[in-house]
């Protein structure tokens, strides 16, 4: 029999914070926390008191009063007798517009010159390492200004379409109007279609009063309005081409059961395309070609030349580093694949296709996040062209005319923190559907 | 150790947070050199000129201050501001005053803290077109393509202006003169607006000023003017007596010219309470006697400067109109010297 003894409790001493390395690593911690915290007080201190000093309040109140201001690009219905609020919802959606817009045309444009430069053909594979180089080694600014210089400088002003000669025409059918105002592009239009209805509609709100009481929608009723059409449209379009997948699941059955496979591309581009014409036509789908009319060009879709510089010059830039992201990513698949791909007796555009680009892009994506995230971010150099952004609305114009650099600065952070942080969870979501599970 | 010097720096960033309390005047003095806030850069009122000394009728303004305080028209730092830096800059202490075309409104006096010492050009909102275009009237242009310079009071007139005259048009939002200048030569707007005085400015800037009219129509009151931050009512003090020393000097015929003659004491009491020869009002400013001789003979009187840099024989060939003296039928006018 063997007497347990317990270990001699050792009673705890306040130097043994600074001693014992059981507790010292913790002491640390809560040192440098303490000292973080006591810099961040004094900061924020330091703020309000100086705040107090000017005289200055700090309050959001002003974002409830109207703006007094007109903005050019609008989205969603908008005068000068809205409220600063809403015409931060305005900027808002106007940079959402312009990264999406740059995403996908940087994507593409990226995908493409990274294979390019993967080239065999010496010339093409040095064309695009010269494009890439030039663009990633410029800052972007200076790309978003050049475009807009080129815009406004060499493209003609509305009075040149005027007259018997003018001096500058119209493309395509008379349908595209490029001007140094920006391009005018047709617009659909539904010649009997069935509306919009408001979202989020305040009973307070005059616009709202005769449509509840079943009379004409103004524009000004509602946070912003949803077009029924638009609904409509991809409605039947989703639906068609979920026939169409039940048709390919038939065939692959069919396949398996008989060995031949019967065609689907027929029935597939009948089930997706003929249904959507046939409600285009109900609708009474027509395009609005732009005229000139007075000073502009009115009618149509008009793109702005800051939208177009900013778009464009975004996009370029992006895409340059992309095509270094594809490029890498390519080249991280092991060559034996295309090997192997090509004793089967595949092509080189069918490898690419089939083989390489599918494991490439678990390579990509992660990188190709970083840039969408970047290019949103730069979307806010939009002020070198004065297109209207939530940097020119909320950070400029409402910033100046109310004077409000902390309210509007912290908004405006806020803004792009929450945009950026959806990007990268939404992005970052679908990276971990699709990556390589290992177990 | 550690400790001891992030506590050191604690204590010295607490004083540094507390050293700017100090009076403006004392920090002018103390650094030699005005800091004035002016424009980016606008022919007749504020721009340097082939030597990139600055000149113009609002850089007058800071000339005379600075040879008031400092005794040398030349002790002046120009910081150059845009419409929407302007009162961050003077909020913030980077300049001691601003004149620069600032419209003088109630919410910039009261809300943002500024104190505007008065009004040196009284101004209206014009419309300025290319003949080509055939306008006659800001009443024609509905539907048009607009530059304006962002972040001032014009861009709040525009809208007002046409939603009461229920036009609709196309903003094109701007950041500086030059690029607006830029993009309506491109004919990248029909119509460029601002300040009537900034439209002269901008027009004689141009290569051809023939081709190009303001049109009659004035949208707005601008009553432009100096400004200082709240709260340091000495140096308001001594901006705001500084111009209207400059008015009444044009007032009483004191000129560049003849102020020493008349520094050497005349009949009227008036001119020589302002000159220093009787009484001690530069003493109650915290400045000398001769403040004011200093600030006269740096650019003349008031009359002389508006000559000098936008009258009618400059490119800009600005008439007096609102800003002749309250003798000959304008709104120029100073309070006594007494």
């Amino acid at each position: 029999m063997t007497t347990m003894t317990d270990p001699p409790r050792e009673s705890f001493r306040l130097s043994m914070l600074l001693y014992d390395s059981r507790y010292r690593s913790m002491t640390i911690q809560i040192i440098v926390l303490m000292g973080f915290m006591l810099g961040a007080a004094w900061l924020i201190n330091n703020a309000v008191q100086n705040l107090a000093e000017a005289g200055k309040t700090f309050s959001f109140r002003f974002m409830s009063e109207p703006s007094g201001y007109d903005i050019n690009q609008r989205l969603i219905d908008y005068s000068s007798r809205s409220t600063h609020a809403r015409a931060a919802v305005v900027g808002i959606l106007n940079t959402l517009l312009v990264a999406l817009m740059g995403c996908i045309a940087a994507t593409v444009l990226g995908v493409i010159l990274g294979i390019l430069r993967l080239s065999k053909n010496w010339m093409v594979s040095r064309l695009a390492a010269v494009y890439v180089e030039a663009m990633r080694n410029v800052p972007v600014l200076l790309w978003i200004v050049l475009t807009m210089a080129i815009m406004v400088e060499f493209m003609p002003a509305p009075r040149e379409f005027r007259g018997e000669e003018p001096e500058a025409r119209m493309y395509l059918f008379d349908s595209v109007a490029i001007t140094n105002r920006g391009v005018y592009i047709p617009e659909p239009k539904f010649a009997n279609g069935l509306g919009d209805i408001p979202v989020a509609i305040s009973l307070r709100s005059e616009g709202c009063e005769s449509y509840l009481e079943g009379g004409e929608l103004a524009d000004s009723c509602g946070l912003f309005q949803i077009s029924l059409d638009l609904w409509l449209i991809i409605a039947v379009l989703l639906a068609g081409i979920f026939t169409a997948k039940l048709n390919v699941k038939r065939a692959n059955r069919i396949q398996a059961a008989t060995g031949e496979r019967p065609n689907t591309l027929w029935v597939n581009l009948a089930v997706i395309i003929l249904p959507t014409l046939a409600v285009l036509w109900y609708l009474g789908f027509y395009l609005d070609k732009p005229e000139l009319k007075g000073f502009n060009f009115r009618g149509g879709i008009h793109m702005r030349n800051s939208l177009i510089a900013l778009w464009l010059a975004l996009s370029l830039y992006t895409a340059a580093f992309i095509a270094e992201i594809v490029r890498a990513g390519i080249l991280a698949i092991p060559k034996g694949q295309s090997e192997a791909a090509a004793a089967l007796g595949l092509r080189q555009g069918k490898i690419m296709r089939l083989v390489i680009l599918p494991q490439a892009w678990r390579v990509i994506f992660p990188p190709l996040i970083s840039q969408f995230l970047n290019l949103t971010k730069n979307s806010s150099l939009a002020i070198a062209v004065g297109y209207m952004d939530v940097t020119g609305t909320l950070g400029g114009i409402t910033l100046n005319q109310t004077g409000r650099e902390m309210e509007t600065v912290l908004l405006l952070m806020l803004v792009y923190l929450v945009i950026s942080l959806s990007i990268s969870s939404v992005m970052n979501a679908y990276n971990r559907r699709n990556a390589l599970k290992e177990r | 150790m550690k400790k001891s010097v992030f506590l050191g720096a604690l204590t010295i960033a607490g004083l540094a947070a507390t050293a700017s309390v100090a009076s403006t005047l004392d920090d002018v003095k103390a650094r030699g050199k005005l800091n004035c806030g002016v424009s980016t850069g606008l022919v007749g009122f504020a721009a340097p000129d082939a030597n990139g000394r600055w000149n113009g009728f609002d850089v007058a303004v800071c000339r005379a201050v600075a040879a008031a305080v400092l005794g040398d028209s030349d002790a002046v730092n120009f910081v150059p501001t845009t419409g929407k830096t302007r009162f961050t800059a003077l909020a913030s202490g980077e300049v001691d005053m601003l004149a620069r075309n600032t419209t003088w409104t109630f919410t910039r006096d009261v809300d943002l803290k500024f104190e505007f010492v008065g009004v040196n050009y009284y101004d209206g909102q014009g419309f300025m077109v290319p003949k080509s275009l055939g306008v006659s009237s800001a009443k024609e242009l509905d539907g048009a393509t607009v530059c304006i310079q962002t972040g001032t009071t014009t861009e709040l007139n525009l809208a007002d202006y046409f939603r009461s005259n229920n036009m609709s048009y196309e903003p094109v939002p701007i950041e500086t003169n030059a690029e607006a200048q830029q993009q309506f030569l491109a004919g990248a707007c029909d119509t460029l607006t601002t300040d009537a005085s900034g439209l002269a400015a901008t027009r004689a800037a141009f290569e051809n000023p023939d081709d190009f009219v303001v049109l009659p129509e004035i949208i707005s009151k601008e009553p432009l003017g100096p400004l200082v931050r709240h709260g340091d009512n000495q140096w308001g003090d001594i901006v705001r007596w500084v111009l209207n020393g400059l008015i009444s000097a044009e007032e009483l015929g004191i000129t560049s010219a003849n102020v020493d003659e008349l520094a050497k004491g005349t009949n009227n009491p008036e001119i020589n309470r302002m000159l220093g020869t009787e009484g001690n009002l530069g003493e109650m400013l915290g400045l000398d006697k001769e403040w004011l001789i200093r600030a006269i003979k740096v650019a003349g009187n008031y009359g002389e400067i508006f000559e000098a840099n936008i009258g009618e024989k400059t490119p800009l060939g600005l008439s007096r109109g609102l800003n002749a003296q309250w003798t000959e039928g304008g709104l120029i006018y100073s309070p006594p010297f007494r």
